[in-house]
Parts: structure tokens; sequence; C-alpha cells
């Protein structure tokens, strides 16, 4: 097993090489004369951000443990190797076995940003695998796609083969017995994915049409043949505790985005924040053991050897036997010099008492997302964190120690006002006042605190009930920044409050692939031939040319971006993500009207996700 | 107590930094649940100390690695834990404990021993095995090296303590050359810096990525003050030194020879002395050891 794909020449040259020899700990390696599929599994970005994803893991694990199938990773290539690759006609390969991709029965490419859409090209091209699939003949993979990007799977809708909607761990063996049958019976590849596309979850886009209104919006969307299911419901775990799990998950040689053993301990959210697309999509909301959690923890400890293990959830202060799982790994992991680390935590009491358990108090930061400056506007996307919640526990964080403070923020929310932009420096002026009021100058350890201030732009996303909201223009946006900076520098504790915002174009591509059509397969097709990809690094994305490639294909930006109709037709409305339109709309309709929810631990609010049978929804 | 591990490194994991190294090993030390000394504080790490780096693209059969242990098994045990847990080409070959008065493995280094082989195809177009000789009998051999002033002249001759052709299993018509050369964090001679020079030398620029290099060992100097470590004289290289006008003798011994065997689990609190361990002191120091002027 010494084989590697690339020479040692190129090996010298590229940075980084680490990232293309595979041979890491516990990486699956199988005799591949006794496995009938091959599958290589992939993550359109660099090894480091790929390898750092636990879907990725699960999913590598779950098809490992199938005797008859070996799965393999592949990431993109760095730039310096893609174009070395592509001037010597490498074809791009699998770590595990160093084989070239274009000889696997499947691909599967996880999409977890829009972002990311070029480096799947890459990926496909690098492969020497047809960019089509239409084009695709009976001898390259079946390429299929799953994350959470394929709740609108449609921009990418001419590239694969499959799209698999929800969670993994459910409809990959019915798709994998069904490949099996159709090989032996010599059925070919357009018949085996007409059959794939009555499998629960499974989407194969070339057998639907799409015919659009004169204006642009969707006519009709629906099936080209009988027997294709016009609708398709996600897939679901509702047993999480007795699924697949990696055990021993892959130890990389480099440091990787997320270096440490990662614990799930529940899916889903309760909160309904009416920005969240993983808050409705993942929805009922299903926790983990903790009996079960615990062994896992010492399990993967051991058979990694990482220093560091996280938790994993949207919300981890939601998981109900979060106090005795803490407790159990601050004992556990004490011993053995292992750090815990704890996101996505609500800042109260019972969390700043952990915080200052598990990490030096003086060199981490506490963060907070209120994510819109003002109660009113926080009303509206139904976050439910109040002023008074954030003040109070600042305060306890500065009695505790701590003087670094986060904010996350939104510009652009729908009924944004430049109040609400105000908003946004007065509540991080509070902060940083509540610091010098609270905290004696004699007991100031470094005589001052920190507030960094963040800004995202906001980005409607299929499936919230922000969906029809219109989306900001970069310029907009720019204003926005610049008010939002302008409105700092005016506060009284300006030298304590560091301003940061994200790019404005980039966010808009976002949102204009978020709710795309199927028209935008041509522009991103457009874009990467023009040179495009890693556009989620801000420094190789370029806005001039996708603006480019949608005036080639006669769409515009403002199109996408604007506010959509009640009733229009959405690109994705064929996808059932459990969630009903109506239970969106509804929460659309109060968001204009500054009316929150209570979550789904509160009282139940129809969503439609009961119809899973299980999770909070009947607990 | 301080325990001394020797391992290779080889195949596909040669493309692995030598900072991934050090990563891996924290993370295979705790795999093989070693019970490993830590520092404290809130991000505590092990206590361990590598001999010298090794380049990208080199393998070795001689890297080392000294962790600080609060217990241990014995030398054959931990051996097989950690090449159980290890990855493919990260080989542990021995473990041993080292005396109170050992050096760490870092600043013990004084030496290497490498031998370079060349690609296929781009050996250089010159006699390289006769002409040895005559590159040797150089007084100085500058060659570029960059450093944090710029790139600056350096004389590596006084750091080549032997040189010789032997012969290349892989291929017999570009026989391989075996180096022994200044390794120490003050005097370090790159190997390919060598074989550069030396085709340098007779008008023969050296291809691309020429070299294949594994290194074969690293040693330590035997000085005065540590003649109560037990090692035996047939490990004892010794070898000429000069520097300005002046010829000593230096007595190199591998890293691993300053540690023994561990026979039977230890707690950290009994540390025998080297004669306890059950071997005894050989070689004493030649005289030639003090300075003598040649010229």
């Amino acid at each position: 097993m010494d084989k590697l794909a690339l020479s040692d020449d190129i090996l010298m040259k590229i940075e980084k090489p680490a990232r293309y020899i595979g041979h890491e700990v516990n990486a699956v390696v199988k005799d591949k004369s006794k496995v009938g599929i091959r599958f290589a599994m992939c993550f359109p970005d660099v090894y480091e951000i790929g390898m750092s994803h636990l879907g990725i893991q699960i999913l590598y694990d779950m098809f490992n443990s199938m005797e008859d199938v070996w799965c393999e990773r592949v990431y993109s290539p760095w730039l310096d190797l893609d174009a070395i690759m592509r001037k010597e006609r490498i074809p791009l390969f699998a770590l595990e076995s160093q084989d070239p991709i274009k000889d696997f029965d499947f691909l599967g490419i996880t999409i977890q940003y829009e972002m990311c859409y070029t480096n799947i090209l890459q990926v496909l091209d690098l492969a020497q695998i047809p960019l089509l699939a239409q084009e695709r003949g009976e001898e390259y993979p079946i390429v299929i796609g799953g994350g959470p990007c394929v709740y609108n799977p449609e921009p990418l809708a001419d590239f694969f083969d499959l799209f698999y909607i929800g969670e993994g761990e459910t409809s990959y063996e019915p798709l994998l017995r069904l490949y099996r049958e159709c090989r032996a019976a010599g059925v070919g590849r357009v018949e085996f994915l007409r059959r794939a596309a009555r499998i629960p979850g499974i989407y194969a886009p070339r057998f639907y049409r799409v015919t659009y209104h004169e204006d642009g919006t969707i006519a009709s969307f629906a099936p080209t043949e009988e027997g294709i299911p016009p609708r398709i419901l996600k897939e679901i775990v509702m047993d999480l505790s007795h699924t697949y799990y990696p055990m021993k998950p892959v130890v990389p040689y480099i440091k990787v985005t997320q270096d440490r053993v990662v614990l799930e301990i529940q899916r889903g959210c309760i909160r309904g924040c009416r920005f969240c697309q993983a808050g409705q999509i993942y929805r009922p909301v299903r926790e983990r053991d903790v009996e079960t959690m615990k062994r896992y923890a010492m399990e993967m400890l051991r058979n990694t050897g990482h220093e560091e293990i996280s938790l994993s959830s949207l919300s981890s202060s939601d998981y109900r036997m979060l106090p005795e799982l803490i407790d159990y790994l601050i004992g556990e992991c004490d011993k053995r010099h292992i750090n815990i680390s704890l996101p996505s935590l609500r800042i109260d009491a019972f969390s700043l008492d952990v915080m200052s358990k598990v990490q030096d108090v003086r060199k981490s930061s506490l963060t907070f997302a209120p994510e819109a400056g003002s109660q009113r506007l926080r009303d509206v996307i139904n976050k439910g964190l109040t002023e008074e919640m954030i003040l109070k526990g600042a305060a306890m964080a500065f009695h505790g120690g701590w003087t670094r403070v986060k904010l996350y923020f939104m510009l652009g929310l729908p009924t944004e006002t430049e109040e609400d932009i105000r908003g946004i420096a007065e509540l991080s002026n509070r902060i940083a006042a509540t610091f010098f009021e609270e905290i004696p100058k004699e007991e100031r350890k470094n005589g001052r605190v920190q507030i960094v201030t963040s800004t995202a732009f906001f980005v409607p996303k299929p499936f919230t009930p922000l969906q029809w909201a219109r989306q900001c223009t970069k310029e907009e946006f720019l204003q926005k920044a610049y008010d939002t900076k302008r409105a700092i520098s005016e506060q009284l504790n300006q030298k304590s409050i560091k301003y940061n915002w994200h790019e404005a174009d980039a966010s808009v591509m976002e949102g204009v692939l978020a709710r795309g059509d199927r028209r935008l397969g041509q522009v991103i097709l457009n874009v990467y031939r023009k040179g495009c990809i890693y556009d989620a690094w801000g420094e190789y994305y370029k806005n001039e040319v996708w603006l480019e490639a949608l005036a080639e294909c006669g769409l515009t930006v403002d199109f996408y971006t604007r506010e959509r109709d009640l009733d229009e037709i959405f690109p994705w409305d064929f996808i059932d993500c459990g969630v009903t339109r109506e239970f969106l709309k509804r929460e659309w309709l109060k968001a204009l009207d500054g009316t929150t929810s209570p979550n789904c631990r509160q009282q139940c609010q129809g969503c439609g996700a009961r119809r899973f049978g299980g999770g909070i929804c009947f607990a | 107590m301080r325990v001394r591990v020797k391992f290779r490194k080889y195949g596909p994991i040669r493309f692995i930094g030598h900072l991934d190294v050090m990563r891996y090993f924290q993370k295979a030390l705790r795999r093989a649940e070693i019970d490993v000394a830590y520092t404290a504080g809130f991000s505590p790490h092990q206590i361990m100390s590598f001999a010298s780096p090794l380049g990208v693209g080199l393998e070795s059969n001689g890297e080392y690695m000294d962790i600080e242990c609060h217990s241990v098994t014995d030398s054959r045990d931990m051996m097989e834990r950690l090449n159980r847990v290890g990855a493919p080409g990260i080989e542990v070959v021995s473990v041993k404990l080292l005396p109170k008065n050992a050096g760490n493995a870092m600043a013990s280094v004084a030496a290497a021993a490498y031998t370079v082989r060349f690609r296929e195809g781009r050996a250089p177009r010159f006699d390289y095995a006769s002409k040895l000789d005559e590159f040797l009998s150089m007084e100085h051999i500058y060659v570029q090296k960059e450093t944090k002033k710029g790139l600056q002249e350096v004389d590596i001759r006084p750091g080549i303590f032997e040189m010789s052709i032997v012969a290349n299993d892989c291929c017999e018509e570009s026989p391989a050359i075996y180096l022994l050369a200044d390794s120490s964090s003050a005097g370090n001679v790159k190997p390919a810096k060598v074989v550069e020079a030396y085709c340098g030398a007779f008008g023969t620029p050296l291809a691309d990525n020429a070299l294949l290099i594994t290194r074969e060992e690293t040693y330590t100097e035997l000085r005065e003050e540590e003649e109560t470590v037990a090692v035996s004289s047939d490990v004892v290289k010794v070898v000429s030194a000069h520097a300005e006008g002046t010829i000593w003798q230096r007595r190199l011994v591998p890293l691993d020879e300053m540690g023994t065997e561990i026979l039977t689990p230890m707690d950290g609190a009994v540390l025998p002395t080297a004669q306890e361990a059950g071997k005894a002191v050989l070689s004493p120091m030649p005289e030639a050891a003090e300075r003598e002027v040649v010229s």
C-alpha cells in the first residue's frame, strides 16, 4: 500500500503534500478485489476543511461497515496542485487507494455551502468525469449529492445524476442494493437512475421538467414519466442512539480546522429563529442518549488520541442531559489532560460556571449572537434573546473574569431601519459600559474590555420563514455596514469596540444561488469555464465574472434577490422537508408583524414535523 | 523519568513535515496509553523533545524523541504498543531509559549519517565514484545558505566528517554516497548541499529533485563529563574534526546508546544508574580528545 498517485517531483513541489497521500491513522483500507462497490466521498473544498466535517465521517463509517463496499475520501486539490493536474492530465484520485475516481461506482459529494459550487465542477473535471450528467456514459461513476444545499438542488441539477434529500443514514442501503441488482441484470445507467428515483429521499433531476412564466418565475415543475414521484420527502433517522457513529474517525497528520473528537449530542433545534435553515430542515429535535454519549466520547478519545473533545449541536444548552454529560466529561478529561470545547452554549449562570472549569477565562472570549440590534427586529426574526439577558450574562461573565466579548449581528434583515442599525452600536456600547459599571477599577485585569462586533449580510434561505424576503443589493449592504461603523464610532465606549463586516458581493451571489433555479446551472458552468474555483475563499471570489456569466445567460441578480409572491412556485417546492409551506407562511406573516412564536418545548406551533413520529414532538 | 524513543520514517509518510510528526506522536502516545508527563496549566502538553527535524521527503532509520514518563512498563511492551496504534511508515525500533544526566534529544545532536541515492536518470554526468578524494581534499567548500540576514557564504567542509561511495541495492550503475555530517544546531550541514557542492565542484549541475536521501542514524558526541554513561566501544565512531588549522578527534555514538533497555516496570521514583542497569563503561577517552595542533 505504498502507492501514491502523485510523483515525488510533484509532492516535493506543492504546498502541504500531506493533503494528498492518505495513509492516516484509522483510514479504512480494504482489498479491492473483495468489494463490489467503490464509493468516493467528496467534500469539495480543501483537505483541512473537508476533514473537519462530521457528516462525511458518519457516512464513511456507515459505508465501510458494509462488507461489500469500500468508501474512500476525496477533497478539492488546492490551487497549486489543481494547475499541475490539469497540465499533466492527472486524474483526481481517492486518498485511501490512490486510484482514479473515474473508476469508482459512486462519487458522493456533500454540499455544505453555495459558494463551493464551482469546486464541484473542479472535482468532476479533474476526475475526468463529464460535467453534465446527461453526457455521462455507462463507464462513469454515479454522481450523487447530499447535505443542506440539496434542499434546493436546482442550480446544480445538470451536474448530478442523483440527489439524496435528508439524513444519509437511511436510504443508502436500498440504493446500493438496487445498484447491485441492476449491475447483475445488465441494466444500464439511465434505467438504474429511473428505478433509484423511486427510493425514498432520492431525487433524479433528469426525470423532471420545469417550465417558466414570461417573468421568469416557475409555471410548472413535474416528473416527465409515470412512476417518478412528484414530491420527495426528506429522509430522517428517528432513533439517533442506535445508528451509525464513527468510533474510529480518521486522524489527519496536518492540522485541520476541527482537530478534535466531535460528539453530536442532538439534531435539530427547538428555537425556530426565522432566518435559520438548519433550524427548520433538521426538525424535529432528537436527542442522543446520554449514556451512549459518554461511551462514545471515551472510545473516540482512545481511538484517536485527540487532545480535545467538542460537543456538536445547533444549540447545546437545549440538550436536557447537558449538566450530567459535562460533569462526566470534566471528570474523565481532567485525568487525561483533554480539553473540552463547548460551542453554541447560551450564556447563563450554568454555562459560565462550566466554561470557567474547562477553559482559561483570561484567554477565551464569550460569544453572543443577538443577530439584530433592536428588540423589535429580534422579534421579527424570532430570536429569543433580550437585551436584559445579554447584559445580565455579560455582567456575570465580567465578574467571572472574562474581558472579551464577541457579538454577531446580521445586516439587511427584512423591515430593518436605521434605528435597528444604531441598536447594534448601542448594544455594543452598553455591554462595554456594563463592564465599567460592574467591575471596580482596581479589579479590572487588563484594565479594559474588548468588544468585537461582527455583522454578516442576511441571505434568505429556502425552507425558512424568511424565504419570501427580498435580499439587499451590494450597495445597500455596504451602506448599512458604513452606517454601523459610523454609529459605533459615535458611542462613548467606541475605543473598546472593534467592528468587522463580511464581504457584500459574495453574500449577494450566495443568495442568488440559495434561492436559484435550474437556469443557474449554465451560469455556474460559465463561471467555472472562466477559471473560477474556491469562491468560498474571499481572496479567490471574482464578482465581476459571476455578473458577466449571469448576463450571458440573460439572467439578473435582481430577479433572484426580489421579494417572492406569497403563492409563487419555488424551485424547491417539490421537496418536503417535513415543515409545511403553510407553517412557514404563517411565520413569515408573523415576522412582518413583529410577533414572536414560542419554541418547540414551550408550545407546539404545528410546523408539520410531528408526522415523523418522534423526537420532541412526542416528548 | 526520561525515555528515549527511536523510530524509522519511510514510505508515503516521508511527506509529513516535522511539526506534524510531533503532532502524530502526541496522539500516538495517548492511543498507546503511555504514562507520559504533562506540563501544568489550562492547556497542558506532553513533555517531549525531538532530535533534529527531518526534511519533508527524506526517509530515516534513526529518528529520536525523548519523553518524560511517570511510569514505564518495559521497552518491548512500550514499543509494541506504539507500533500497534501507529501509522504504517512510522515504526518505533527502540525504547530506552535515559540516565539523569543525559542531555535532551535536541540539544545532544552532533552529527547524522545519510545514504544519498540518485533518482533514475538523474545521477550526475561525471565519475562521482572516483572523484571523491579530490573533493574531500579541498580545504574549504563554500555554499550559499539562507539565513535571517539573507544569503550567506558558509564553509561546509568542517562539517563533513566522512563521505564515501557505497553500493546501491536499487541500481548498480549509480552507486550511493554515504555521508556523516555535522547535524548540531549551530553547524548543521544538509546532505543535499554537500552533494550539490560535489557536483558543482566538477562542473555538473544537479538535476531537480535528483536525490533520494535516507538518514541512517543520529549521533551525539561523548564528552568527558559524560564518562559515567555506559557505552560499548563498538558503537563509538571516532571522527576527525578540523577547524582553523586544528584537527581533533570526536567520539560519536548513536543517540539511543545513551539509554538502557527497560526490562521491568518502574515507577517514577526509582532511577537506576547506568552501572546498575548492567553495562560496563568501556572505551576510555582517547588522549587525542585533547586538541592537538596539526600544522
